[in-house]
């Protein structure tokens, strides 16, 4: 096509969608921050930001990214240089890597890969990783705790949430994404696997450290966790990948068992957004509504309740499927 | 495998990794740049720091990390089983069953030890 041979045009191809995810990641991170500001005050009966950008205050976090951005950078001098300095960008570049595999509608996804939800649960565990160097390159005891305990939360949360996809792929006999929301054409999967949404949704909440399983920043006990000694854009960074990841567990709960794109009416991208942001704002009301657990409940939980919880939904989703 | 995949993917890492960093680079081009002694201490509540952190660290849930690395292998061999057990049938089901259960043995002694504590 335009005289550009053929290798060329897929790497042109791949260019755009990754700068498309980049762009929607960084204004998903201004306008769910913005909406976490909003709902918060709502449920707690206040009005939220509203003097920048009147009357919604909708210029709010636009105003922090600029402020962010001319803060001072500071490192400390017990600091482990470069495992410092590139530890914000590692859960970045997960999550612009999970979202390599989401349908945003019809023939619309950046790879159609074939084994698309085995990716997801690969990259997805990548994200620890920034956020352990983080707390390790800091030398300091409170990031090493909060590194420590994300840690734990990762290993324990990540069995219940891989058998939860793992669930959809036997409903749907197959791991690519495109034919995971061909199969809910009739029928999202949240009405024949509602155990597996659940675990799926729950996981996902400790998986992108959200209360009530935000133990990992817990304030009131580790001041910040990981990421405590950052400050200036590099801080920003780890609020970027946290709503990132918010958005990204939101879209593949969305594509795994809303339905993904399909709907009535509506274009495909447009149903896809709707179905993500409902499940973020799920997410928030979660956060603003329970207390948070602490990080022996956290366990028992991941691993007395919900793996077992997990392990018998696919040994009842075989036995169903085999007798149908 | 086609060399598509393997574009896609150098592609969204590179990017992933790119963004942050040009940010960083923008930002340390506009950001001040002022180091004092005490701002380069570690932060521990505004008192001065007490030792290091690289000290002996007591991780309670290593034991979790053994299980974690069990069962994730499991997963691992699902996974293929998953995709295609309508073709299989009864046998692989039965057979996947079974696997599932040794591992359920697994998680319930590793329990009944009470290693499945935060202590």
């Amino acid at each position: 096509m335009f005289g550009i041979p053929e290798p060329w045009w897929s790497v042109i191809r791949a260019v755009v969608w990754a700068l498309f995810i980049i762009i929607f990641l960084a204004v998903n991170a201004i306008v769910a921050v913005w909406l976490e500001r909003k709902v918060s005050g709502r449920i707690q009966r206040r009005i939220g930001p509203q003097r920048v950008g009147r009357p919604i205050g909708w210029a709010q976090t636009i105003a922090d990214v600029f402020k962010l951005l001319v803060k001072e950078d500071v490192r400390a001098e017990a600091t482990d240089k470069w495992v410092f300095l590139l530890a914000p960008a590692i859960p970045f570049a997960a999550i612009t890597l999970m979202f390599l595999v989401v349908p945003w509608g019809k023939n619309l996804i950046p790879l159609n890969l074939n084994i698309g939800l085995l990716f997801v649960v690969a990259v997805t565990s990548f994200e620890v990783l920034g956020l352990f160097m983080a707390g390790w390159g800091s030398n300091n005891k409170w990031a090493l705790l909060g590194a420590m305990r994300t840690a734990a939360a990762m290993i324990s949360y990540e069995l219940p949430m891989v058998l939860a996809i793992l669930a959809v792929g036997m409903t749907a006999g197959s791991l690519n994404m495109n034919d995971v929301v061909n199969a809910q054409s009739r029928v999202p999967f949240i009405l024949i696997q509602p155990v597996a949404f659940l675990i799926y949704y729950i996981a996902s909440l400790a998986e992108a450290n959200r209360t009530p399983f935000d133990f990992t920043e817990a304030e009131s006990e580790l001041v910040a966790g990981a990421n405590i000694e950052y400050s200036g854009l590099r801080w920003a960074f780890f609020f970027l990948a946290e709503y990132g990841s918010l958005v990204g567990t939101s879209a593949i709960a969305a594509t795994l068992f809303l339905g993904g794109w399909r709907g009535p009416i509506l274009p495909g991208p447009v149903w896809f957004l709707i179905k993500t942001y409902l499940l973020v704002y799920v997410a928030m009301w979660i956060r603003w509504t329970l207390p948070r657990v602490r990080i022996d409940q956290l366990l028992d939980f991941g691993w007395k309740f919900l793996l077992p919880l997990a392990l018998a939904d696919i040994a009842v989703t075989g036995i169903v499927l085999a007798l149908l | 495998m086609d060399t598509r995949s393997f574009i896609d993917v150098i592609v969204f890492v590179a990017g992933g990794l790119l963004f942050p960093i040009i940010s960083f680079g923008i930002a340390r081009l506009l950001a001040p740049h002022n180091p004092t002694p005490e701002k380069l201490t570690t932060y521990e509540c505004g008192v001065p720091v007490i030792g290091d952190s690289r000290v002996r660290f007591p991780v309670h849930y290593y034991v979790f990390a053994l299980l974690f690395v069990v069962f994730d292998v499991e997963t691992a061999f699902l996974y293929p089983w998953a995709v295609v057990f309508k073709q299989l049938g009864l046998f692989a089901l039965v057979e996947a069953l079974i696997f599932i259960a040794i591992l359920v043995v697994g998680l319930v002694y590793a329990w009944k030890k009470k290693v499945l504590r935060w202590v």
